[in-house]
């Protein structure tokens, strides 16, 4: 019971092993679907078909209502990105400082449209509404990290320094 | 269990201290390498310094900021820190005790004003900035080091609750917070006293007290900046709130999109939860309440009251139909009271002053003051904290410095996507939650974004109406299908292709939506348009009859030209522009070939003389 593989329709083996202790640890809380689902994505990257398949069987809810929660939600992903996040924000403020051509100019350096993860897995492309770092826009995050005052020419360095150390500190 | 002490911890300043404000917009900017920098450098130079790291103290643009106390003498900023200044400073100041001035944006008395100042530098309340503003719930934001509980109790925290807990009955805390005026800080202004009294009237097994954390408008950062800066405060109020209504468990739905206010959060509640200010039995008085965190999942929609209660249980968090109220039956259908994180920062300093004092802020049907957050094209974006009353022109020129680069004010946009956009002969207005309602705005949650001349409005409201057709949740058929439909003629309109009568579509659209949508997203989501057609008709009318766009922003509008007589001849455009499809020298003229341009804009935006059209 401890190691736990299974092949999704897609093919990928998982390893569920993960999966039961957050599913342990959440048993007797309330509404603990979209915690739990954090937890998994956290760990995983993306919601997987056997790992949604686990969480149904565990916690007696539909598969249905489970992936119903997922699409609700921008955070939850049903497919694999890449190892590195990049969220451009989009909202009010970089909107009106140039986010548009930050996007754009990240889209032509990473040869990837908004949403889509580039060919070696590196870098996941997304567009956010709002990353609350109003003062500094645009701004785009990279991980965890705020890059802030960004402006077209200077986010292919950014992407390089990450490319060539695997990090990404903040500008 | 510790009591509430309240020495400070500037009289005992034995070496200097440095303060790096480390919220996300001080990391965005470069905190991350200065504070490296700073501890390589001392121990180069063999100096020795308390580090502490803080929120942001609301100079968001001058970031990344540093402060240094030198025992015995003022708190000195330097803003705009490179770690090229770093050597220097440390040198300088923590080594000598002489600030650097060249770098010195402001100096400022500490809790008992004993300290020495330097001579010739301004102070921090009399900054162009600061001048007008009153830093009431922004207090600690920028002072204390967020994640040290006592250094919050070292500056008066904890002291409402304890007075609450031993000298308060539940009705007379909500009697105080009915009488001081508070009313809700999240956007709709209602009045916070009585949401707690109408929730304490139910009683129930269970009942909740929730912190809306939500901040999921564009343009709005200051919950963050709170949850960041002075989490304690939030907390506090939360728990005075709890006992008020006598809530058995709280919770605070967080975005998790501000993943360094979750880790603040979760670090706050276990240090109130060891000091015995949360838990079993708080100080001592009996009363309990648990605490937990929810982080959100990237929703707009569930800022809205019923929605985020359905993401708390698990559910997609859609809205429901009101009546029942959360305050009867909200989360697990048990009585429910909700407030916005500014709204229980309120709470602490309205016990600790008192209603009488508090209420003397403001105006007469707007009590206290209101941090707005100022962005968009301004010289000084950041956090300003005002009494409410005060007037727009006020805020974008003198806190916010006015439009840089020469360009003219055009219209601020408060309040995210359900607020407006205000044009200039309305700058005098005051700001209170009645006078902005009149003007077609609202107070959403206090995003204020400075648009200049440059700014198409149609492109704006387009902007507006695309976020709330991606955020509509689909519940209801008046926002899912009327949202769309309003953002296909809003973009029709900006390539191009508007019809005579689509003024009159969505105006008439704006109404029904208004009326016919079940929650506040699709009651405001029209404001913006509503607001623009209102105020900036005539750019609409532009974009239709004429298919030009004034401010030259819609693309697919413009053919491009140099306005000879503007031209200054410093090749600005042509530097810039991507495609070389600019000719011209410093003795000629620039001059756009249309054929090689792709009209991308820039050498519009980057004249500084308004020569491109």
């Amino acid at each position: 019971m401890n190691t736990r593989k299974e092949q999704s329709a897609r093919g990928e083996t998982v390893d569920l092993s993960k999966v039961e202790k957050i599913l342990e640890k959440y048993k007797n809380t309330r509404g603990a679907i979209i915690p739990i689902l954090q937890m998994v994505q956290a760990e995983y990257g993306y919601l997987s078909e056997p790992v949604v398949d686990l969480i149904s069987e565990k916690l007696n809810i539909s598969t249905h209502e489970i992936v119903g929660v997922a699409t609700f939600y921008a955070q939850f992903h049903l497919k694999p990105r890449g190892h590195h996040i990049i969220k451009v924000c989009c909202g009010t403020a970089c909107h009106v400082k140039g986010a548009k051509k930050v996007l754009d100019k990240l889209s032509e350096a990473l040869e990837v449209s908004t949403g889509m993860t580039t060919k070696d897995n590196v870098f996941t492309l997304e567009e956010v509404a709002c990353l609350g770092a109003c003062s500094l826009a645009p701004v785009m995050m990279v991980d965890e990290d705020i890059h802030g005052k960004l402006a077209p020419d200077t986010v292919a360095t950014v992407i390089k320094e990450i490319k060539e150390t695997g990090i990404s500190g903040a500008a | 269990m510790t009591m509430v002490n309240n020495e400070t911890r500037n009289q005992q300043l034995q070496k200097p201290q440095i303060i790096i404000g480390m919220a996300s917009c001080g990391l965005g900017a470069g905190a991350r390498n200065v504070l490296k920098s700073v501890e390589h450098e001392l121990k180069k130079q063999k100096l020795e310094a308390d580090i502490l790291h803080t929120g942001c103290i609301g100079m968001c643009a001058h970031e990344v900021l540093m402060d240094v106390i030198f025992p015995g003498r003022t708190r000195v900023t330097y803003g705009n820190v490179k770690t090229t200044m770093v050597p220097q400073i440390l040198e300088e100041h923590v080594g000598k005790g002489e600030a650097v001035k060249k770098f010195v944006m402001s100096q400022m008395y500490l809790d008992d004003k004993t300290v020495i100042p330097y001579e010739g530098l301004p102070f921090f309340d009399d900054l162009e900035m600061n001048k007008g503003q009153k830093k009431y719930i922004l207090r600690n934001c920028g002072y204390i080091d967020p994640d040290s509980i006592d250094e919050y109790i070292a500056r008066g925290g904890y002291t409402a609750l304890e007075k609450v807990l031993k000298a308060m009955t539940p009705k007379a805390v909500i009697d105080e917070i009915s009488k001081s005026g508070l009313r809700g800080r999240g956007g709709g202004g209602f009045p916070t006293g009585e949401k707690w009294a109408s929730c304490a009237k139910y009683s129930a097994d269970e009942k909740f007290v929730l912190c809306n954390a939500d901040e999921g408008d564009p343009g709005a950062f200051m919950d963050r900046s709170l949850l960041e800066g002075d989490p304690h405060a939030v907390l506090e109020g939360m728990i005075i709130a709890g006992y008020a209504i006598n809530a058995t468990s709280g919770y605070i739905y967080v975005r998790a999109e501000y993943p360094l206010a979750v880790k603040r959060l979760k670090h706050t509640i276990e240090e109130a939860k060891k000091r015995g200010f949360l838990g079993e039995n708080i100080l001592k008085s009996g009363y309990n309440l648990e605490m937990y965190i929810k982080e959100g999942a990237g929703a707009f929609v569930c800022g809205e009251s019923t929605s985020l209660q359905n993401s708390i249980e698990g559910k997609r968090g859609m809205p429901r139909t009101r009546p029942p109220q959360s305050v009867e039956a909200g989360l697990w259908d048990k009585p429910t009271c909700l407030n916005n994180v500014e709204t229980f920062a309120n709470v602490p300093f309205i016990i600790n002053k008192g209603a009488d004092w508090y209420s003397r802020i403001g105006t007469e049907n707007s009590k206290g003051t209101k941090i707005f957050s100022l962005t968009g094209k301004i010289k000084n974006a950041g956090l300003v904290e005002v009494p409410m009353g005060t007037t727009i022109r006020q805020i974008v020129f003198d806190m916010g410095g006015g439009i840089p680069k020469k360009k003219k004010f055009k219209a601020v946009q408060i309040g995210g996507p359900s607020g407006g956009c205000l044009p200039e002969p309305l700058l005098d207005s005051p700001i209170d939650y009645e006078s902005l309602v009149g003007a077609g705005a609202m107070m959403g949650s206090g995003s204020f974004v400075v648009v200049d001349d440059t700014t198409c409005m149609v492109e704006m409201a387009r902007f507006f109406m695309n976020f709330c057709a991606n955020e509509s949740c689909g519940k209801c058929p008046p926002c899912r299908i009327g949202t769309t439909l309003m953002l296909d003629i809003l973009t029709r309109i900006t390539v191009g292709q508007g019809e005579e009568k689509d003024l009159e579509v969505l105006e008439q659209m704006s109404d029904e939506m208004k009326v016919m949508s079940l929650c506040g997203l699709g009651q405001s989501a029209p404001n913006p348009v509503k607001s623009t057609i209102r105020y900036f008709r005539d750019e609409y009318i532009a974009h239709i009859r004429d298919k030009t766009c004034p401010t030259a922003t819609c693309v697919a509008l413009h053919k491009y030209e140099v306005i000879p007589e503007k031209c200054t001849k410093c090749q600005a455009c042509i530097r810039n522009c991507p495609v070389k499809a600019i000719s011209g020298s410093t003795m000629k003229v620039a001059f756009i070939n249309k054929e090689k341009c792709i009209k991308c804009n820039l050498c519009y935006e980057k004249c500084n003389f308004m020569a491109i059209k």
